[in-house]
């Protein structure tokens, strides 16, 4: 139990922000590709295509953070005062992000504004994650449990990569799901998005991949001794098969669900690349999971709830996922 | 300024913007799924006006609610991380608690309740509209339970490193002060919503608006005050006989009482004076005797623990505490006061050409809002300088790393930017108000998402057409 729980609970966290990067990305992809809407209305029928189901997609950040309060105090503690700058620009930025949804549609005057604050609020909450997990799987050294590297700790070329390529890879998931839920020129206008994106964010996962092993020797060994590389080529080969056929899909009329899934799956991919990379740390290279780990009742006391609402909970939100099921039309007003 | 005293400020901040949203939003809800079910029990086209604008105003609140409670789900990690490692094994299953019982389930049935007006069958949407009610009180009841262990902690172990232990689940999760605290936070939601309710149809009145539907929510609001605002006062005298027992030190500042004076043989009650911390005493005091035993103690002769049984640094800032109980129970009288006026009113078949009586419920408007900031100020305040009561000190468990700037520039943006976004927001919000429920009120959604101009009100019923055949489905 000692062992296997703080694994579980690993496992559990990485579940639970992986849902909240690939249901809340493609949101904020919405927000990043605002400056392709060609107008007000194109915008409004962007985000009405997700005005029904964001605030649940959201919900998944604070179960991730929750989550890691209550199974790693010792991590989440760290994590957060380390890198309260790139913590506070992704919260005040998901602050203009959440309210927009709500304003923009209340808003006359006020409407270009407010679809600023969508555009701008969603960009640099994507950005500000991809800083937070660089900085992360970069790691925070600790001396007595206290991290030294001062405000700006997090700050490094590799954190700012990160920060650029998770803009465009949830740009991605956004242009793949605008496909998936609208028609005509919306439609259009997100397909011709799509395949450069493609490209970009397979150059930039090229690029971090490349970058990871000479972050330090820890990732190095991870990848390269013990046979470990046949382990975990298949992560970057079914990266590689998957971009392929995330390209094919994209220009292909009729098949409007295949580019989403197979954009979801590669962001997917791209996310198990890294935080394979990361096991057994939580805070690499000063915190492993069991060092992290809260109190054995503590997590098993979450635990219990969790395998019975954890089902619960993905069962009503795909049924709320099917009742909105469909295209939404360009000039849907649901507010 | 340290970064201590700068994230208090934060924090006390933060959450004060925050408390707003939520306390008003567990009324509303509620408040929703009884006009629901009375347009399903009726199918008078009152209460189907009234829900579909009362559940614009509770999108906007919820909203506002939703990204300030997202920025308090991290400060305990950025500003307070040795609470956060220390308390963590406690607080951390609390708070993931009301994430997988309540946030969820708002969120999820919010989106089914806001869009799915013609997407799901009555029934349907009227559970959704239920079980956002519901998840508002789950929220509640967690969110509660996690401060009020801070109050009143127990099940639990202290380990080598300073660490909590959780030993005993029931104990922590239903700490002694919990109930207490549960029943008068979920009576003051209630009654913040209710005096909303009650205002603005006061306002109606006044203005010769909504008249219908203004009649409806100003005898409902005073039907659920006759009964919310007796049942609060005594929920209020219990909570105090338990902040009495567990954290006398804070009852002693609630009521400036800082020694027992000689030759009296039970505690008067301050009604009113100017607390003076160095002096440890109260200027310009005004008491009458023997009340603070009967109030305080239920007997003639009862004591409370005096201020000066402590040293000064083990004292709360009595002065604040000391003026945000009387606001809260001062405006808790008038509430009362009014109601009793309505009902008065009411018998004699005036109650809704009382010129006075609607002013009165009009300025009584904001009230619960008030009374719900002034309560936590009581509560949190009068815990200093402690944040786990008796254990913690809040001087020790903030984050030891914080760099001055940073904090100083993290309490700028979240001022500036809550200014500019809760003050549009309320803005938005006072809009909804002054337009009113809309008779032809245009359903929020068709099947399609398709915008739906006013229509007539059978519209309502008519039968969904088909699905529309999303090819990629």
């Amino acid at each position: 139990m000692e062992y296997w729980l703080p694994v579980a609970w690993f496992g559990v966290i990485g579940f639970g922000v992986l849902m909240y990067v690939l249901l809340d990305g493609f949101v904020l992809g919405l927000g990043i590709l605002a400056p392709f809407a060609e107008d007000e209305a194109q915008l409004d029928h962007m985000m009405n295509t997700a005005a029904p189901i964001w605030d649940g997609n959201e919900t998944w950040l604070v179960l991730g953070g929750a989550g890691l309060l209550a199974a790693f105090p010792k991590a989440y503690a760290t994590i957060l005062s380390a890198l309260y700058l790139p913590v506070l620009l992704m919260l005040i930025a998901l602050v203009f992000r959440g309210v927009a949804f709500e304003f923009r549609f209340k808003a006359h005057r006020a409407k270009p504004f407010w679809g600023a604050a969508f555009s701008l609020g969603s960009t640099f909450a994507a950005f500000a994650q991809g800083v937070i997990l660089g900085a992360v799987v970069e790691g925070m050294p600790l001396q007595e449990g206290k991290y030294m590297g001062g405000a700006f700790g997090w700050f490094s070329p590799f954190s700012m990569l990160t920060g650029v390529a998770v803009v465009f890879g949830y740009a991605l998931l956004g242009s793949t799901w605008l496909i998936l839920k609208t028609e005509g020129r919306m439609q259009l206008v997100s397909r011709t998005l799509t395949r450069p994106l493609v490209l970009v964010v397979v150059a930039f996962m090229g690029l971090v991949s490349a970058w990871l092993p000479f972050l330090d020797s820890r990732l190095m060994a991870r990848w390269f001794e013990d046979g470990n590389f046949w382990w975990l080529s298949p992560v970057p080969l079914a990266a590689l098969v998957n971009a392929w056929l995330l390209w094919r899909a994209s220009m292909r009329e009729g098949r409007d669900m295949a580019p989403f899934i197979l954009a979801l799956t590669f962001f997917a991919l791209g996310f198990a690349g890294l935080v394979l990379g990361l096991w057994p740390y939580l805070v690499p290279p000063s915190l492993t999971i069991w060092q992290a780990a809260a109190a054995t009742s503590s997590q098993m006391f979450v635990g219990v709830g969790l395998v019975v609402l954890l089902p619960a909970i993905l069962g009503y939100t795909y049924w709320s996922y099917s009742v909105f099921r469909g295209k939404v039309a360009a000039d849907a007003g649901y507010h | 300024m340290d970064a201590l005293l700068l994230s208090r400020i934060q924090f006390g901040f933060v959450i004060s913007f925050h408390i707003l949203f939520p306390a008003f939003t567990i009324g509303l809800a509620s408040w929703l799924a009884f006009l629901e079910w009375r347009w399903l029990r009726t199918g008078n086209t009152v209460w189907r006006e009234l829900y579909l604008w009362w559940l614009k105003i509770f999108a906007l609140s919820f909203g506002m609610g939703v990204v300030s409670g997202i920025v308090m789900s991290f400060q305990f990690g950025t500003n307070w991380a040795v609470l956060s490692e220390r308390a963590g094994n406690i607080l951390g299953p609390l708070l993931s608690y009301e994430v997988l019982t309540a946030f969820f389930l708002e969120a999820t049935f919010l989106g089914v309740m806001l869009f799915g007006w013609k997407r799901v069958p009555p029934k349907l949407h009227f559970m959704a509209t239920c079980l956002v009610a519901l998840g508002t009180l789950f929220s509640t009841f967690w969110i509660i339970s996690a401060n009020s262990w801070m109050q009143t902690p127990q099940g639990y172990t202290i380990d080598a490193n300073g660490v909590f232990q959780p030993a005993d689940w029931w104990a922590i999760v239903f700490n002694p002060s919990f109930p207490y605290r549960l029943a008068h936070m979920v009576l003051a939601a209630f009654l913040t919503t209710c005096f909303v309710i009650g205002g603005i149809s006061a306002w109606y009145l006044r203005h010769n608006r909504h008249v219908e539907a203004a009649r409806h929510m100003l005898r409902l609001a005073v039907v659920f005050a006759a009964i919310a605002v007796p049942a609060q006062i005594f929920a209020g005298d219990l909570h105090g006989l338990n902040v009495g027992k567990h954290q006398p030190i804070k009852l002693a500042a609630i009521e400036g009482h800082w020694r027992d004076e000689p030759g009296e043989a039970s505690t008067p009650l301050v009604l009113f004076g100017v607390p003076n911390q160095q002096a440890e005493r109260n200027d310009y005091e005004i008491k009458v005797p023997v009340l603070g035993s009967v109030i305080l103690t239920h007997s003639l002769t009862g004591r409370i623990q005096p201020l000066t049984s402590v040293p000064a640094s083990e004292r709360p800032p009595v002065l604040p505490v000391f003026y945000a109980f009387r606001v809260m129970v001062g405006l808790g009288t008038v509430m009362l006061l009014l109601t009793l006026a309505s009902l008065w009113q009411w018998r004699r078949g005036r109650l809704f050409d009382t010129p006075w009586l609607l002013r009165g419920w009009n300025a009584m408007l904001p009230s619960g809002f008030v009374c719900i900031l002034a309560g936590w100020y009581v509560v949190e305040i009068g815990r200093q300088p402690y944040v786990v009561y008796g254990l913690l000190h809040t001087r020790d468990a903030v984050t030891p790393t914080l760099a001055v700037g940073s904090v100083l520039a993290s309490l700028i943006t979240f001022a500036l930017v809550y200014a500019i976004v809760f003050g549009a927001g309320i803005w938005y919000l006072l809009q909804l108000v002054r337009k009113g429920p809309m008779p032809h009120e245009p359903a929020p959604d068709t099947h399609a998402g398709e915008k739906t101009p006013a229509r007539p009100l059978s519209a309502a019923n008519l039968p969904v057409e088909g699905q529309p055949s999303g090819e990629s489905q």
